[in-house]
């Protein structure tokens, strides 16, 4: 599906968005009458410090506003810009001021969509589509750490070795039923289905709860983490009751 | 990964009552050493997971030689190799050893 | 009333061990690890590709004290595996994270990592996106975060990202902070854009002095595991949350970063825009005399 196919799909009601770039923002109207921020990067590109710092300009734009509306995030992108440019001027602070942008909108009222409708990869996935409360993709979405090619020849394995490995583990190949089942996405929508009750039902869920490890754990992609997580805070909690008290 | 284990008769048993130890990292020609305490003391045995295959001759001597020389008796040794030399793996246990044995603080 | 006392032996950050790290780090004795070695709670997929496993899957966490005031701190040993984010690394990162929220107590967190294991690589990436929420949510709550860079592997990829959540940075002329590495930019754009193998360009490119001087870390320590532990002590004694004014003013920052810097071609450049008399002689400086020069470095207080 295009974008525009997307948004004419989502909001029957119609929407407003401008393209700054690779990066879109506007704003639309829910069927129930409801107002949503919208922000995008597009067309498959790179997410560098200049797009990084334009996007999450906007969500503390959007924060100040007060107006505690959802804001879905459209992805479609590659991995981070990968230059001696964005390294030099420190392009982890510029995406991680985006996450913590995504993170703050959510603790300050806004439920935050992401909605990956193509390619996403490494730190730009991390810091659009992975900081938002809620993931959900399209079929036909891509999410990926690294390629296969190159994770060959990082792991010095031939290509046909990783893809038979990757037949009997969802934990680290590319794909979208790997990031599924691995808990990473929530769920992945019915193109054929009207897509605007598809929203409304996710912005129905309660907020606030990172319940990806869970997932991970119920759909068998990720059955260590949450049980790993869990026990921790378990541990703190006694042994530092028990420095207290001894 | 090869997968050995020893269980050796040691002549002396580890001092110290720490409950265990670990000293080194997994990394190429480096190896971790985790030593705990298990009965009977007059024991060690010694589990080892190596990415050298075929060295099963070089680590028999390496732990007898460890088992004979330190009090290695009531220990539970548990090796994660990533190919390190012998030399390097005697090293290791000794370190382990005298860890375990180091007064609690 | 607890003993403070630290290692006083010299020992070089650079080279320790995470364990040696922590040792050195907290006051002496007070470290106590959760789901320590002895669990044998290694990753359960490196045996896929037939790797050596780790008991402690390259992380070490736990509380201890540091100058008497109860912390949280997890360690990555950068030699196992690059320190590289697994499933099992991971969560035990997170969990410290949301313990920290429920204890309200501080979490000094010591990178050494070349970021996300690609061997379990979506695994890592969910633990880097988890531990990126956790950090914020306990940040909101008041309590601190601090990061320590200056390990073997640098703070590279999704550990980059995490770093950029923390409170406040330490960092060593050693601690390299960088998304992509050296080697990925190189294979990805050809060695014209980045020729990994100039090691100065590296470090000046990503190491803890040019972060330092551009406000991508807020203290700037020898090699020395007591440099750390004096400037984390310092750290924690700063508190600030994490709200949406602390964001606008590091959106204002990182913006006038851009505007700065937006067009060198070098971080000597860089150091010129900053009105440094010798940039070219930075990387060469001891740290007193780094320090003196950095006096018009940018800096990111109230703004991280």
């Amino acid at each position: 599906m295009t974008l525009d196919d997307i948004l004419a799909g989502l909001f029957p009601n119609g929407h407003d968005i401008e393209a700054i770039g690779s990066i879109v923002a506007g704003r639309a109207i829910l069927p129930d009458g409801g107002l949503i921020h919208l922000l995008g990067i597009t067309r498959g590109r790179p997410l560098g410090a200049n797009e990084a710092i334009v996007l999450a300009g906007r969500v503390i734009d959007i924060v100040k506003s007060g107006d505690r509306a959802p804001i879905l995030v459209l992805v479609d992108s590659a991995s981070q810009r990968m230059s001696k440019r964005d390294e030099l001027l420190g392009l982890s602070e510029y995406l991680s001021h985006l996450a913590k942008a995504l993170l703050m909108a959510e603790a300050e009222g806004h439920r935050t969509v992401g909605l990956l409708y193509g390619g996403s990869a490494a730190g730009a996935f991390i810091a659009t589509a992975l900081a938002t409360g809620t993931l959900v993709a399209l079929p036909g979405a891509h999410p990926a750490v690294m390629d296969l090619p190159s994770m060959a020849r990082v792991t010095k394995l031939s290509i046909d070795v990783l893809k038979a490995k990757a037949e009997a583990t969802p934990v680290f190949a590319p794909g979208l039923d790997n990031m599924v089942q691995t808990g990473g996405i929530h769920v992945v929508w019915d193109e054929t289905s009207p897509l605007a009750p598809q929203l409304a039902a996710v912005l129905e869920r309660p907020a606030g709860q990172d319940d990806r490890g869970r997932l991970g754990a119920e759909r068998g992609g990720r059955r260590k983490s949450a049980e790993i997580a869990d026990r921790v805070v378990a541990l703190a909690a006694v042994a530092q009751r028990g420095a207290q008290h001894g | 990964m090869e997968k050995l284990s020893f269980r050796l008769t040691a002549a002396r048993s580890a001092g110290g009552s720490r409950a265990q130890a670990i000293v080194g990292v997994v990394a190429s020609g480096n190896l971790e050493v985790l030593l705990e305490r298990a009965s009977p003391t007059d024991t060690c045995t010694i589990d080892i997971a190596t990415a050298a295959h075929g060295f099963g001759a070089v680590w028999d001597a390496v732990v007898r030689d460890f088992v004979a020389r330190r009090p290695a008796g009531g220990l539970r040794i548990s090796i994660n190799d990533g190919g390190a030399r012998p030399d390097t793996v005697a090293l290791r246990l000794a370190q382990g050893v005298r860890k375990i044995e180091e007064p609690e603080r | 009333m607890t003993q403070v006392a630290a290692n006083n032996v010299s020992l070089s950050w650079y080279e320790a061990s995470a364990r040696q790290r922590i040792d050195a780090l907290v006051d002496a004795g007070s470290f106590c690890e959760y789901i320590g070695p002895e669990l044998r709670e290694i990753s359960p997929h490196l045996s896929i590709f037939d790797l050596p496993e780790q008991f402690d899957d390259g992380i070490v966490i736990g509380h201890g004290r540091l100058d008497g005031t109860p912390v949280l701190i997890a360690a990555q040993e950068g030699r196992f595996m690059g320190g590289a984010f697994g499933e099992v690394h991971g969560a035990k990162l997170t969990g410290l994270l949301r313990a920290a929220r429920a204890l309200r107590q501080d979490v000094l967190i010591l990178f050494d990592t070349g970021g996300v294991r690609l061997q379990e690589a979506n695994a890592g990436e969910l633990a880097i996106a988890e531990i990126m929420r956790a950090v914020i949510e306990v940040r909101r709550t008041g309590v601190s975060v601090v990061g320590l860079i200056g390990g073997r592997a640098g703070c590279y990829g999704g550990g980059s990202l995490i770093a950029g959540t923390c409170s406040r940075l330490i960092v060593s002329e050693q601690g390299r902070i960088s998304v992509s590495g050296p080697e990925v930019i190189e294979t990805n754009r050809g060695i014209e854009e980045f020729d990994s193998r100039d090691r100065a360009l590296v470090w000046r490119t990503m190491g803890g002095k040019h972060r330092y001087l551009i406000g991508g870390a807020d203290t700037f320590v020898d090699d020395e595991a007591l440099a750390f532990r004096q400037a984390a002590i310092d750290a924690l004694k700063i508190k600030r949350g994490c709200d949406t004014n602390v964001l606008e003013a590091e959106q204002n920052r990182l913006e006038r970063r851009l505007q700065r810097f937006g067009e060198a071609e070098d971080a000597v450049d860089i150091w010129q825009t900053l009105g440094i008399d010798a940039p070219t002689e930075i990387p060469a400086l001891p740290t007193d005399a780094f320090l003196r020069a950095a006096k018009r470095r940018e800096n990111a207080d109230d703004a991280r």
